[in-house]
């Protein structure tokens, strides 16, 4: 059964990550956004470098860790797309009537965006280290995990709302509604320490908030940092409940 | 083992929720059918569209659950066994399913190893498919470059991959010049002649008259009847005799005489023509028209037709087919 489970979502990761390879540009292409941030908007960063709340350390080492949460986000959330065109297409149905297992069908895809997800984050890391990033090694191979379940979780939601919705018009603007206020709640662009209490109570709710904290602790070498911990909690078991309804959907497509 | 029946249903029933303004409302696509489909041919599911051939169909290769009944697909239970019908049967879907920027063979080869099978003995499946089906010179290239016939030959060999032995095909041939219909009429038939049993629904008379052995007319989620075409048509009673004149006002003549004359089933005139229906039309002719000049009553055209399936959808329904898309 384990092994059929294995077997099926192998076989469904392949399929998919042929569909990338088979335009790999846009695996650049989505990585066009936070380069934009990082040559255009960090050097912001550094001219506010004196004013209090900015957390402790150099911008480039604090901006890069969260701009690779916010990759993560952004960059998984629209997956959902590619997975309406194969709905349309009836590719999904004829899946379906075979034996594959049904969770295999979603893996296959969640896992294929994590992969290409991380190839993004390594490459955003190389090129914000001419600008002075300090990275501990460890920490930074650790935190792919991290940012692995961020996009896990997003590409989640993303498929489940367009097995829900089954066309194109309503997926974008409810994913953007989704990811704007995830990200500008987790002191990603700007900290939070600038903003109001109120505002920072509001974050305290942001699942992302915690791993923007594990990842920027990760990067800086502090892995007795108890955010670490928190992050990777918080971030597991919202993967898996994501995933599960995104299932649901799926399931409830045929009946 | 299975028995003789492949297909076997008892109050088959689909009720979607449709949510709309003002509350929820049901809608019962399939109300309950009993079907019958035996080992080794092709059932034909006839009827328009929206009569729920397609629910029907996606019920029995496990894509919906039915909201009531029960049905057993070659000797396994709808409820309970899906993993084995899903195993067992092969399924085309009315928009196929090809992965349109992947070749053929790709498609093929992922879909038996979807049935399990190990990746030579896909390999090995995949070509056999190709050259049964004549698909040498397009296989190789992303399916989104096919034209419609070869489209639908990927579509049937992705059904057809894992050798099952009870093949759904929901409307093959919609959409298709009549060259590519009339070449997978042929390979539906020699499909077969190769052992499989075929449930195929359409909503084209002569399709079903064609390839069926048995169908089975479906109107509003209800079987209507069920027979051979043969026995279906000849349900209806006679043959069409259509006689025109060159005014109306003959043809009405035309009407009293005859049915003077004869014993009809029904008679009819609809401006200069006359609708007659009657048993053995071939025989009845030759008299028909020497007592129609005896009174100076000259046919233009005389036209006999056997009864068709279209006759017959009349016959059960009331209503032509086609009506609904006319409108």
């Amino acid at each position: 059964m384990k092994m059929k489970m294995l077997h099926d979502t192998k076989l469904m990761f392949i399929r998919n990550m042929q569909h990338t390879l088979r335009s790999p540009v846009f695996v650049f292409v989505s990585m066009f956004q936070p380069l934009m941030y990082l040559l255009l908007f960090m050097p912001l960063l550094n001219g506010l470098g004196s004013v209090s709340g900015l957390p402790a350390g150099k911008t480039v080492d604090v901006f890069i860790p969260g701009l690779l949460v916010l990759q993560a986000l952004f960059g998984t959330a629209f997956v959902g797309f590619s997975l309406i065109d194969d709905i349309r297409t009836g590719v999904i149905e004829r899946f379906l009537v075979t034996p594959v297992k049904r969770p295999a069908i979603l893996l296959g895809r969640v896992l294929r965006d994590a992969i290409v997800l991380l190839l993004q984050c390594v490459l955003i890391t190389l090129v914000a280290v001419p600008f002075g990033l300090n990275v501990n090694v460890d920490g930074f191979l650790l935190s792919l995990l991290l940012y692995a379940l961020i996009g896990i979780t997003m590409a989640s939601i993303s498929y489940g709302f367009a097995l829900i919705y089954k066309i194109e018009d309503p997926l974008a603007p409810t994913l953007n509604t989704i990811t704007l206020p995830l990200s500008l709640l987790s002191g990603i662009i700007l900290p939070l320490a600038l903003a109001p209490i109120w505002l920072q109570d509001l974050a305290k709710i942001n699942p992302f908030s915690y791993t923007v904290n594990a990842a920027r602790a990760l990067f800086a070498g502090n892995f007795q940092n108890i955010g670490i911990a928190e992050g990777f909690v918080v971030i597991s078991v919202l993967a898996i409940l994501v995933f599960l309804w995104g299932l649901r959907s799926l399931k409830k497509m045929a009946s | 083992m299975i028995g003789d029946l492949v297909i076997e249903t008892k109050g088959l029933r689909k009720t979607f929720i449709s949510k709309e303004r003002g509350g929820k409302k049901e809608v019962e696509a399939v109300k309950g059918i009993d079907l019958t489909v035996r080992k080794g041919e092709i059932f034909g599911f006839l009827g328009p569209n929206g009569a729920g051939k397609s629910t029907t169909q996606k019920m029995l290769s496990t894509l919906l659950c039915p909201t009531g009944g029960e049905a057993k697909v070659l000797g396994y239970d709808l409820a309970e066994q899906q993993e084995q019908i899903r195993q067992n049967v092969g399924c085309v879907s009315q928009v196929g399913g090809a992965d349109l920027s992947s070749t053929g063979v790709e498609n093929l080869v992922l879909q038996a190893q979807l049935y399990g099978l190990d990746t030579l003995t896909a390999k090995k499946y995949a070509a056999e498919f190709v050259e049964r089906l004549q698909m040498s010179s397009f296989i190789e290239r992303p399916a989104q470059s096919y034209s419609g016939g070869q489209k639908r030959r990927l579509d049937i060999a992705l059904g057809m991959i894992h050798h099952p032995q009870l093949l759904l095909l929901d409307e093959p041939t919609s959409g298709l010049d009549p060259q590519s219909r009339a070449y997978l009429w042929e390979e539906i038939k020699k499909l077969k002649a190769g052992g499989v049993t075929i449930f195929l629904t359409t909503q084209y008379m002569d399709e079903a008259d064609k390839l069926c052995d048995t169908i089975a007319i479906i109107d509003n989620g209800k079987i209507i009847v069920t027979g051979t075409p043969g026995e279906l048509k000849s349900s209806v009673g006679g043959d069409t005799i259509v006689f025109t004149f060159l005014s109306e006002e003959t043809a009405r003549k035309a009407e009293t005489l005859l049915t003077e004359k004869i014993q009809v089933e029904r008679i009819q005139t609809n401006n200069n023509s006359v609708y007659l229906n009657i048993k053995d039309g071939e025989r009845m002719m030759p008299e028909l028209l020497r007592s129609l000049d005896a009174k100076n009553l000259e046919a233009q055209t005389v036209t006999l037709s056997r009864p068709s399936l279209d006759d017959v959808f009349l016959k059960y329904t009331g209503r032509s087919l086609r009506e609904d898309e006319r409108k």
